[in-house]
C-alpha cells in the first residue's frame, strides 16, 4: 500500500519542524529526540522528512533508516486515525491477549503494523503496557479498554468508525 | 488545615479506568457542598491494588473504596464526607467483613508488606515537590553533600549491601566506587527505566508515584561519582511518567535542588530525560547508551567495565530506578535500619508486578526472603475461579517457571536462581492448568526472536529455530528429536550470545522442560495439548446437550457442521479449522474442546 505525504499541505510543520532541529543539533546523540518529534508532528516518518532531517543533522540517510527501522515505535507508513494497540505482555497473553488481537486483525481486515485503505484505524502490538491488572488490555489512542473478551472487540471498534 | 484527605489513586490501572475524573469530579463536589475548607482531594501514584481499581482511600480513618465508578462519587461526598456515614457497598471486598469495617493497613494485601521503595507512592502527589519535602524529601541529598565526603557516601551504599534491582543483584556501592576511583574529565549517571519486561511495571509505578526520590538518588549518586550530568532513560510507552518526570525535573530545578551548587556547595548536576523507542534489548546497559548515543541500540562487546568506559566513552553509573528508590531513604533511617529487613544476603525489599492468573493483581513490596507461596496465596489471594495454580513465571523473557513444589522457596537473588530463574526486574506471572507450558515457553521465544538486535549469530539465528521447533510442537507436527534439538540449542545461546538478552533467551524453554516434561512429551507423542491451550491440537465436539438449534451451523465458517433440527448435531472433524465459532455462538453450552 502505497501512502503519498503532502508536502505543501505540511509546509508550516516542516517549517517549526526544522526550528525544532536547529535547537537540538548541538546535543549529543540528537537523532532520537529529532526522530521522536518528527513522528509526533507528521504521525509517521515519511521519506521527506527523513531527508530534511539527513541534510539538517549532516547524518547519511543508509543511517537514519537503520535507526528508524531499528525500533518497534518508529513507522514508515502512516498511522491511522485510531491507533489500536493490543497489549501482548505475559500477564495479558495468559488472559488471551492473542485471542483479542486476531478478533481486531479479522474486524479491520489488517494485520498488526498495517493500516487500513481509509487511514482509519491502524494496529500495532505493544509489549506490556504496564496495566497487568487491567488485563487482557487493549487501547485506543489514549483510551484503555481492560478485562475484554473477544466478543467485545467488535463494540468497542464500532465507537470509532 | 486539612482534616480529612481523600486520595484517589492515579496509578496506571486506575487511571485507565477513569481515576482522574473521579478525583475531578470528587474535588468539584467538595467545593460545591463547601466542604473544601476541611476536605482535600489528592490524586497519588499507584496504590498497589490494581485489580480492584479504581482505588480510593479516605484519611484519617484510612477508609477504603474500589471499584468506584462516576456515579458513585455523590454518594461517597454526601454520605461519607457530609454526614460521616461510610458507603459500606463501595468498601474494598476484604475491608468488610461480619459488619465490621477495617481500615486499609489491616487488609492482608498492605498487612504482609513492607514499603520502603513505594514508601511514598499512593500517599503524596507526586506532581508536588512540596509533599516530597514534607516527607523528608531531600535531606539525603543535602546530608550527602553538605557533610559527608564522596568516599563515605560510597561507604555507606556498601555497607547497607544493597543490591541492584534490576535483575541480577550486583552490589550497588561497589558499582559507584569503580566509577569513583576512575578519573576522567566527565561522568555520567544513568536512570533505567526502560522497563521492558512483559508483565512487569513496578518502575513505571515508582515513576508515576514519586519520581523525586529517584531523581534525588541520581543526585546522591552523582555527587559520589563526581558527575555532573544525568539521563533517565524511559519507555516512551509510559506517557504519565514521563509527564510526572518531566514535572519533577522542572520543580526542583526551581527550587535549587538540581542545577548548579547545589545546596550552596560547588556540585553541579543537572538530568535529562532521553526517551526509548520500543526495543527490548535498550533495557540491556550498553544498548542502553548506543540508544541515548542516537544509534541502533545494540549490545557493546564488553572489553572495559561501563563504569570505566561507559556513555561517550565515559565512566558511568547505570541503576534502575527501583535501586534508586532504596538509596534515599537508607541516607535517612540509616544502614541498621536497612540490613534489618530481608535476608542477610538481600537485605531490604523487592517490589513485584503480580499478575496473571491471581486474584489481587497488583503492585507487592515485601522484604526478601518471604516465600512464593505468601506472595501468591497470601497477599495476591490465590487463584480465581477455584482453578488449580500450575506455575509462577518470574524475571520476564530472562526467567523461568516454577512449579507447585517450589512454592515454600524464601524469595531472594541465590534461591531463585538456583531454581533456574531469576528475579529480573519483578514480574511475577502466575498461571494456572487451563495454561499450557510449551504455548508459554513459544510466546517467549516470539519475543525474544522480535526483540533480538541480531548482532550476534546465536541469539539472531538460535532463539529464530528454537521458535520454529516450539511452532512444530505447538501444532502438534513434533518429535521427540525436536526436543533434543531445543536442549542442545539452550545450551549452545546461553554460552554463545553476546549480551544478556541471548544469554537468558533459551531459559524459559529449559525451565519448562525441566518442570514440565511430561507436557512436551504429550504434545509430541499423543498429539495431545493436556490444558487445551493449543488450538491445532484441539477437537471440537457436539455434546448431548445440543438441542439442534443450527446456531452453530449456519455460522460455521466451512459448514462443517450437519445434522437435522431439534436434533443433536455433529462435526466434521477431517474439515473443521477450529475457530471455535461454533462453541461461541451456542446458546445451549452444548459445544466442547477436547
Amino acid at each position: 500500500m502505497e501512502f503519498q505525504f503532502d508536502l505543501e499541505a505540511n509546509k508550516e510543520k516542516i517549517k517549526n519542524f526544522k526550528i525544532f532541529i536547529e535547537k537540538n543539533k548541538g546535543k549529543q546523540g540528537a537523532l532520537m529526540a529529532v526522530l521522536h518529534k518528527a513522528q509526533d508532528q507528521f504521525g509517521y516518518l515519511p521519506k521527506e522528512i527523513l531527508n530534511v532531517i539527513s541534510e539538517e543533522l549532516k547524518i547519511p540517510l543508509s543511517e537514519i533508516y537503520g535507526v528508524v527501522t531499528f525500533y518497534s515505535r518508529f513507522s514508515l507508513i502512516p498511522k491511522g486515525e485510531n491507533q489500536i494497540s493490543v497489549c501482548l505482555g505475559t500477564a495479558c497473553y495468559v488472559k488471551g491477549a492473542q485471542k483479542i488481537l486476531d478478533k481486531v486483525e479479522e474486524e479491520l481486515g489488517i494485520t498488526v503494523g498495517g493500516t487500513t485503505p481509509d487511514r482509519k484505524f491502524s494496529i500495532s502490538d505493544t509489549r506490556c503496557l504496564g496495566a497487568c491488572g487491567l488485563a487482557p488490555v487493549l487501547v485506543v489512542n489514549e483510551d484503555v479498554y481492560g478485562r475484554l473478551k473477544p466478543e467485545d472487540v467488535k463494540e468497542v471498534l464500532d465507537k470509532y468508525r | 488545615m486539612h482534616s480529612t484527605h481523600v486520595l484517589v489513586c492515579g496509578g496506571t490501572g486506575c487511571h485507565s479506568s477513569e481515576g482522574d475524573k473521579i478525583r475531578e469530579l470528587l474535588a468539584e463536589k467538595v467545593k460545591e457542598k463547601g466542604l473544601d475548607g476541611h476536605i482535600k482531594v489528592i490524586l497519588t501514584g499507584c496504590f498497589g491494588l490494581c485489580e480492584s481499581g479504581p482505588n480510593i482511600v479516605i484519611y484519617p480513618e484510612g477508609i477504603f473504596y474500589s471499584h468506584v465508578k462516576l456515579e458513585d462519587v455523590n454518594e461517597i461526598v454526601e454520605e461519607h464526607l457530609q454526614k460521616g456515614h461510610v458507603v459500606k457497598r463501595l468498601l474494598f471486598k476484604e475491608s468488610y467483613v461480619d459488619g465490621v469495617i477495617k481500615p486499609v493497613n489491616e487488609i492482608n494485601f498492605y498487612k504482609k508488606q513492607t514499603r520502603v521503595a513505594l514508601r511514598n507512592c499512593g500517599l503524596i502527589n507526586p506532581e508536588n515537590i512540596d509533599e516530597y519535602i514534607a516527607l523528608d524529601g531531600y535531606q539525603a541529598l543535602s546530608k550527602a553533600v553538605t557533610e559527608m565526603t564522596q568516599q563515605e557516601v560510597i561507604d555507606l551504599v556498601k555497607t547497607s549491601n544493597l543490591r541492584g534491582r534490576g535483575g541480577a543483584g550486583f552490589p550497588t556501592g561497589k558499582k559507584w566506587e569503580t566509577a569513583f576511583k576512575y578519573s576522567a574529565d566527565q561522568k555520567y549517571v544513568i536512570c533505567n527505566a526502560d522497563e521492558g519486561d512483559p508483565g512487569a511495571f513496578m518502575d513505571r509505578s515508582i515513576l508515576e508515584g514519586d519520581p523525586h526520590s529517584v531523581l534525588e538518588a541520581m543526585a546522591i549518586c552523582g555527587y559520589a561519582i563526581g558527575a555532573n550530568q544525568g539521563y533517565v532513560y524511559v519507555r516512551a510507552e509510559y506517557p504519565i511518567a514521563v509527564h510526572r518526570l518531566e514535572v519533577a525535573i522542572e520543580q526542583a530545578k526551581e527550587k535549587g535542588l538540581l542545577g548548579k551548587n547545589i545546596f550552596g556547595t560547588d556540585f553541579n548536576f543537572d538530568i535529562e530525560l532521553r526517551l526509548g523507542a520500543g526495543a527490548f534489548v535498550c533495557g540491556e546497559g550498553t544498548a542502553l547508551m548506543e540508544s541515548i548515543e542516537g544509534k541502533r541500540g545494540m549490545p557493546r562487546v564488553k572489553i572495559h567495565r561501563t563504569s570505566h568506559k561507559g556513555l561517550w566513552g565515559k565512566p558511568t553509573i547505570i541503576n534502575n530506578v527501583e535501586t534508586f528508590a532504596n538509596i534515599p531513604v537508607i541516607f535517612q533511617k540509616g544502614v541498621d535500619w536497612f540490613r534489618s529487613i530481608g535476608t542477610k544476603d538481600s537485605p531490604g525489599t523487592k517490589v513485584f508486578a503480580l499478575g496473571g492468573k491471581v486474584k489481587n493483581t497488583g503492585l507487592v513490596e515485601i522484604p526478601m526472603g518471604v516465600t512464593l507461596r505468601d506472595i501468591i496465596f497470601d497477599i495476591g489471594g490465590g487463584i480465581p475461579n477455584d482453578k488449580k495454580f500450575k506455575a509462577v513465571q518470574t524475571g520476564g523473557p530472562s526467567g523461568g517457571c516454577i512449579p507447585e513444589k517450589y512454592l515454600d522457596i524464601s524469595v531472594d537473588f541465590e534461591s531463585l536462581a538456583e531454581l533456574g530463574s531469576i528475579m529480573g526486574s519483578g514480574g511475577m506471572v502466575v498461571m494456572d492448568e487451563d495454561n499450557c507450558m510449551v504455548d508459554i515457553a513459544r510466546f517467549f521465544l516470539d519475543f525474544t526472536v522480535e526483540e533480538s538486535c541480531g548482532k550476534c549469530t546465536p541469539c539472531r539465528e538460535g532463539t529464530k529455530r528454537m521458535l520454529e521447533t516450539l511452532e512444530r510442537i505447538t501444532k502438534g507436527e513434533g518429535t521427540l528429536e525436536n526436543i533434543d534439538t531445543l536442549e542442545s540449542l539452550s545450551g549452545t545461546i546461553t554460552i554463545a550470545s553476546l549480551c544478556g538478552l541471548g544469554q537468558t533467551a533459551a531459559n524459559p524453554v529449559i525451565s519448562t522442560l525441566k518442570y514440565f516434561r511430561d507436557e512436551y512429551e504429550a504434545h509430541v507423542n499423543e498429539k495431545r495439548c493436556p490444558s487445551g491451550t493449543c488450538q491445532s491440537l484441539l477437537e471440537y465436539f457436539i455434546t448431548e446437550k445440543c438441542i439442534g438449534c443450527t446456531k452453530c451451523a449456519r455460522n460455521c465458517p466451512v459448514s462443517c457442521i450437519s445434522g437435522e433440527i431439534k436434533e443433536r448435531h455433529v462435526i466434521d472433524t477431517e474439515k473443521c479449522i477450529k475457530c471455535g465459532t461454533c462453541m461461541e455462538v451456542c446458546p445451549a453450552g452444548a459445544v466442547i474442546k477436547k
